[in-house]
């Protein structure tokens, strides 16, 4: 039952240090880009004005905080997920699930479920942290709803792909830093790509994100990180499949 | 029993074979299983017994063969067959930073024990397992022998027809080693088991009949009745049958 595996993963995650450590993380960071951006925002404000179709406080002081939480979550992401699968392997709990009469596919999905609302529970921070904002002016709405879905998708696509990597081995620590690895070279891919106007820029996670962060909705980008975060949860159920097909 | 006929076996293995990279390790294994009877399967170590019993309770895909558990196929509809399944691995598979009870009511939901019943069943079966008063401990604090125990509570938690026990007694001290058997005891009363050991002592006060593997082949399948009339040594048999 994937209600009951989301449950547990959730609880098993509440009981570490680890998750509320990379919650406090999370919030100290962004809080404090937040109010970087805040500060400067106010500096500015006066010479704002006088400019014609100038950027309104969303976009220097919300934009800059979801892109932070983007790198930030791609750092923690391969932390959390290191566990999921690793970490049952090497504690040889794995049989457990598999005994059961649950499909292999709903252990997956509830392990990938658990830590997307365990993600979407921090996200509710940083949305509460910009809607304060309203409280000094008009907070353009769209684009906050545009970079809440876009910083949901990557963080499924890091979830998804941490999941798989953490179903290859029994090693939760090298689940960690290959998956941080991989993350990483994403990354490297968005900064090279950006130079050039590519075809490599599109497999960027980072380049759609940054769409979503700049108020874009593209169809485009929403079905590469739907499909992506698809590609890696079935290459995870097919693993584990395969490890009772042919170990 | 000349005729196969499934549904009066709990447990119906009929010619299982396994390989690793072409090479095989199991070969052509038939088994099977009545109601309340303890089976005790036997054989050097890498003889192939653990590689059976992860095909029995669905861990791992015969390349040929069929298992049936109370007459549903395994293979076509695991989720239906592994609900009749109980099994106790090597290591047993704990959570350590769980408590027994909400490890016991994770094993319940996973076994889709109905929610309203779900406090009950952990109840009785941690009466059941003797493990009544270790509710709110955690797994990773108690001692081997009540792990041990909190790892059979999990295979019996959805009353299966069919347990499958690996080495349950191994690293336990005799008083607990007394107590694990007169366990398997009562449990046999309402279910069947295949019990894997090396304590050939353990086979003959446990079980009604005994299987011994040798490097993937069942070499021996008889009563234990019928050995005692024989008046032969399950160690003698042992030791025969596996020399080669």
């Amino acid at each position: 039952m994937i209600r009951a595996i989301v449950g547990k993963e959730l609880k098993s995650l509440f009981v570490s240090p680890l998750a509320w450590f990379l919650l406090a993380l999370m919030q100290v960071v962004l809080t404090w880009v937040f109010l970087g951006r805040l500060d400067a925002y106010l500096h500015v404000q006066p010479q704002l004005q006088q400019i014609a179709n100038a950027p309104g406080f969303t976009e220097i002081i919300v934009t800059p905080v979801f892109a932070m939480a983007a790198l930030i979550l791609l750092m923690i992401v391969p932390l959390l997920t290191m566990r999921l699968l690793a970490e049952e392997r090497k504690n040889r709990t794995l049989i457990l699930l598999i005994s059961s009469p649950v499909s292999i596919s709903e252990i997956v999905i509830g392990k990938f479920l658990s830590l997307i609302l365990f993600i979407s529970g921090a996200m509710i921070f940083i949305v509460l942290l910009s809607v304060t904002l309203s409280a000094g002016g008009t907070l353009d709405s769209g684009l906050l709803i545009s970079s809440v879905l876009g910083l949901f998708l990557v963080a499924c696509c890091f979830v998804a792909l941490g999941l798989y990597i953490s179903s290859l081995t029994m090693q939760p620590v090298i689940a960690a830093l290959v998956a941080l690895g991989v993350l990483l070279c994403f990354w490297v891919l968005d900064i090279l790509g950006s130079s050039q106007d590519g075809w490599i820029h599109y497999f960027s996670l980072l380049k759609h994100f940054k769409q979503f962060n700049s108020g874009l909705l593209d169809s485009f980008s929403i079905a590469y990180l739907a499909l992506f975060t698809l590609f890696f949860i079935i290459l995870t159920i097919r693993r584990l499949e395969a490890d009772r097909l042919h170990r | 029993m000349t005729d196969y006929d499934a549904s009066s076996f709990t447990l119906s293995a009929q010619h299982l074979s396994r390989a690793y990279s072409g090479t095989f390790v199991v070969h052509d294994v038939t088994l099977q299983l009545g109601r309340g009877e303890i089976l005790g399967l036997l054989g050097p170590n890498g003889a192939g017994k653990s590689t059976t019993m992860h095909m029995l309770t669905g861990n791992l895909a015969p390349n040929s063969g069929r298992i049936e558990i109370c007459g549903i196929d395994l293979l076509d509809d695991p989720k239906s067959a592994k609900a009749h399944l109980g099994y106790l691995p090597e290591i047993p598979p704990l959570y350590m930073d769980m408590t027994v009870d909400e490890f016991l009511v994770f094993v319940a939901q996973l076994h889709r024990i109905d929610k309203k019943i779900i406090a009950q069943a952990v109840e009785s079966c941690k009466k059941r397992c003797g493990l009544a008063e270790r509710g709110n401990q955690l797994i990773g604090i108690l001692s081997k022998g009540l792990q041990q125990r909190v790892g059979i509570a999990q295979a019996v938690i959805h009353e299966p027809d069919v347990i499958i026990l690996d080495e349950p007694t191994v690293g336990l001290d005799p008083n607990q080693i007394r107590e694990m058997r007169q366990l398997i005891r009562t449990l046999a009363q309402s279910c069947s088991i295949i019990l894997s050991t090396h304590i050939l002592s353990e086979v003959e006060s446990l079980c009604n009949r005994v299987l011994i593997m040798n490097k993937g082949h069942i070499v021996f399948n008889q009563a234990l009745v019928q050995l005692q009339q024989k008046g032969v040594d399950l160690e003698t048999v042992f030791t025969e049958l596996t020399q080669i």
